[in-house]
């Protein structure tokens, strides 16, 4: 793992010496914290309306704020990830870099796992930058606080599988274009697969990304939902792992 | 596969006997391998150890059964036409891709079983030095040292050596992607040498470079060599005179000449024909040449040049010369024809193709 630092503090190092990963930050913060404002404004509206006061139960500040812009959150990771792994390995071997990685004493396995902890960092930095949003709640108001961090650590798995699966669809080409439309479309067929059912009563639905997510945003921390996301964590590394090793085949 | 106590059940000693047999088989094998491809302790012992090597890109052979060794201090000009294997070559030699069939060994270790220590002795340059355009020279050069495991109390003072090395210092600063293409070669031969290599190979190093660029290198690899084994592929011929000991030319993958420089320059300056120039285009030149007895042919050639073959052994010159001088024929110049390596190359090339 020698060289596993090193590799991390280039990608790191490349994502902060272009304007990509300040712009990204800027606009997920951006947008998702536009979106916390109008489910907050929703939330205190719906408090004045008399209605309010004859519903009982689940309308509180978790199921009218927090759950839906977490929501949004997990739907502007699905858009905003493709973005952030696209260059990851494509640019290594648009730039005949690879040569250089691979005739190095390095194994495959650290340069994918460095370049995943990299991604991984500045998906940190983007829910670390979002949750500010929800102190405010918590510094005003009094949200469940068990259910927001579950929701986070869902958002965290969420995401990290995401970016596997995000450089993956990078290892395939050496165009960041086409990564990222490949990543995009796994995503996105991730996401749509369990549509219609959810992820105890069908294969697709228990395929689908978004329905493990459920049960975080209500405070649940399922191990099968987290053994799914880490399972498909690895699956994606392994598959970057395997694309590499056998494209040196060809 | 029975084993003492097997209690003749079948299925659990089956199980075991496969698993047992099968693993331990496998390790033999590959132990084994390198001692049967070679001729025995040459493998330890060359520098650069190449045996039978095949590659192919489905039906595409690239290379074929490709077999060298080089010692310690050799310089290896690598030639050949286009496409002929020679960039497939150096990939597999550095550890790049894997051959369809045969072995490397890189100081006695087979690149293939232990990549990580292999590689560690290796520099080298591909056909497009391998740059990170966001990254200034002395980044790059740091991320390099690292990945390549150069030991932390020598990196700084390496990276400052190469750069001295290469004429870099004065970009180190720079971000790559503003460099000029004779400075990005140059990062990349620094790149090459970080590690301190003992195996330096090197594809096409000074392409892309201005004149006075292309001598500022040669000199560079010539002061690389000694301790070094270098490995240089190039389309420059006389830059393989000036600077390899060894030279292999090979076409559509495989190995047409193998010989040392100084072996080859005593084949080429073995002359056979001699070159006559005179002032006047005189009136029985031929004629009276050939009466010189020793000589089996005179060609004229353009501009009152004539080309002299004499018998095999047969000196001519002095005759010819005192012979050129009583005629009064303005003799201007009198040599041998000597090959140049481009001659060589092309017969050789061409024999292959024919």
């Amino acid at each position: 793992m020698g060289a596993f630092y090193p590799v991390l503090k280039r990608e790191l190092r490349s994502y902060f010496a272009s304007p990509l990963a300040y712009i990204i930050l800027v606009v997920f913060q951006i947008i998702s914290a536009r979106f916390f404002f109008l489910y907050l404004q929703g939330f205190l509206q719906f408090q004045l309306d008399p209605s309010y006061q004859l519903q009982t139960g689940d309308l509180n500040l978790n199921n009218l704020v927090i759950l839906p812009y977490f929501g949004t959150i997990s739907i502007v990771l699905l858009l905003i990830v493709p973005l952030i792994t696209m260059r990851l390995v494509a640019d290594e071997k648009k730039n005949y870099t690879a040569e250089l990685l691979f005739t190095s004493p390095i194994r495959i396995r650290t340069i994918v796992f460095g370049k995943f902890i990299a991604a991984l960092i500045l998906l940190i930095m983007m829910l670390l930058l979002s949750s500010v949003n929800v102190f405010v709640l918590i510094v005003h108001g009094n949200p469940d606080f068990g259910a927001v961090f579950a929701g986070y650590v869902g958002l965290f798995l969420l995401g990290a599988s995401f970016l596997s699966i995000g450089i993956f669809a990078s290892s395939l080409t050496d165009n960041q274009l086409i990564a990222a439309v490949i990543s995009f479309g796994i995503l996105l067929l991730l996401w749509l697969v369990g549509a219609l059912s959810d992820a105890e009563s069908t294969i697709l639905g228990y395929l689908s990304v978004i329905n493990h997510y459920e049960d975080f945003g209500k405070g649940i921390i399922d191990l099968k939902d987290v053994v799914y996301y880490i399972s498909l964590i690895f699956l994606g590394l392994f598959l970057t792992y395997s694309a590499l090793e056998s494209e040196r085949w060809r | 596969m029975r084993l003492p106590y097997g209690r003749g059940d079948g299925r659990p000693e089956f199980a075991f006997g496969i698993g047992f047999g099968g693993g331990y088989s496998i390790v033999s094998v590959k132990r084994r391998a390198p001692f049967e491809a070679g001729s025995g302790p040459g493998i330890l012992t060359r520098m650069v150890y190449v045996h039978n090597l095949t590659k192919r890109y489905g039906n595409l052979t690239a290379v074929e059964n490709l077999s060298f060794q080089l010692e310690r201090g050799d310089v290896l000009g690598f030639l050949g036409p286009n496409g002929a294997g020679k960039t497939t070559t150096m990939r597999i030699i550095t550890g790049y891709m894997p051959p369809t069939k045969g072995t490397v060994h890189i100081e006695g270790v087979d690149i293939f079983d232990e990549p990580l220590q292999a590689k560690r002795v290796i520099g080298y340059l591909p056909e497009n030095p391998p740059l990170y355009n966001d990254m200034t020279v002395m980044e790059y050069l740091t991320f390099v040292a690292d990945i390549k495991q150069v030991r932390r109390k020598e990196k700084k003072s390496r990276i400052i050596y190469v750069m001295e090395k290469c004429g870099i210092s004065e970009v180190r600063r720079r971000i790559i992607g503003h460099l000029s293409k004779g400075y990005r070669q140059r990062v990349g031969i620094a790149q090459a040498l970080v590690n301190n290599p003992s195996v330096l190979i090197l594809d096409e190093p000074t392409i892309g470079l201005d004149p006075r660029q292309i001598i500022e290198i040669r000199e560079l690899i010539k002061s690389l060599s000694g301790e070094r084994t270098v490995i240089l592929s190039t389309h420059i011929l006389p830059e393989v005179t000036m600077i390899c000991s060894k030279v292999i030319i090979i076409n559509h993958g495989k190995i047409v000449l193998e010989e040392s420089l100084q072996k080859l320059s005593e084949d080429m300056s073995n002359a056979e024909s001699i070159i006559m120039r005179t002032r006047q285009n005189g009136e029985g030149v031929i004629e009276k040449v050939l009466a010189l007895g020793g000589i089996s042919n005179v060609k004229p050639g353009v501009a009152g040049e004539y080309i002299i073959v004499p018998k095999k052994g047969a000196e001519v010159r002095e005759d010819i010369a005192r012979i050129a001088v009583e005629d009064d024929w303005g003799l201007l110049e009198l040599r041998p024809v000597t090959n140049t390596l481009e001659e060589v190359f092309l017969k050789v090339i061409s024999s292959e193709e024919n």
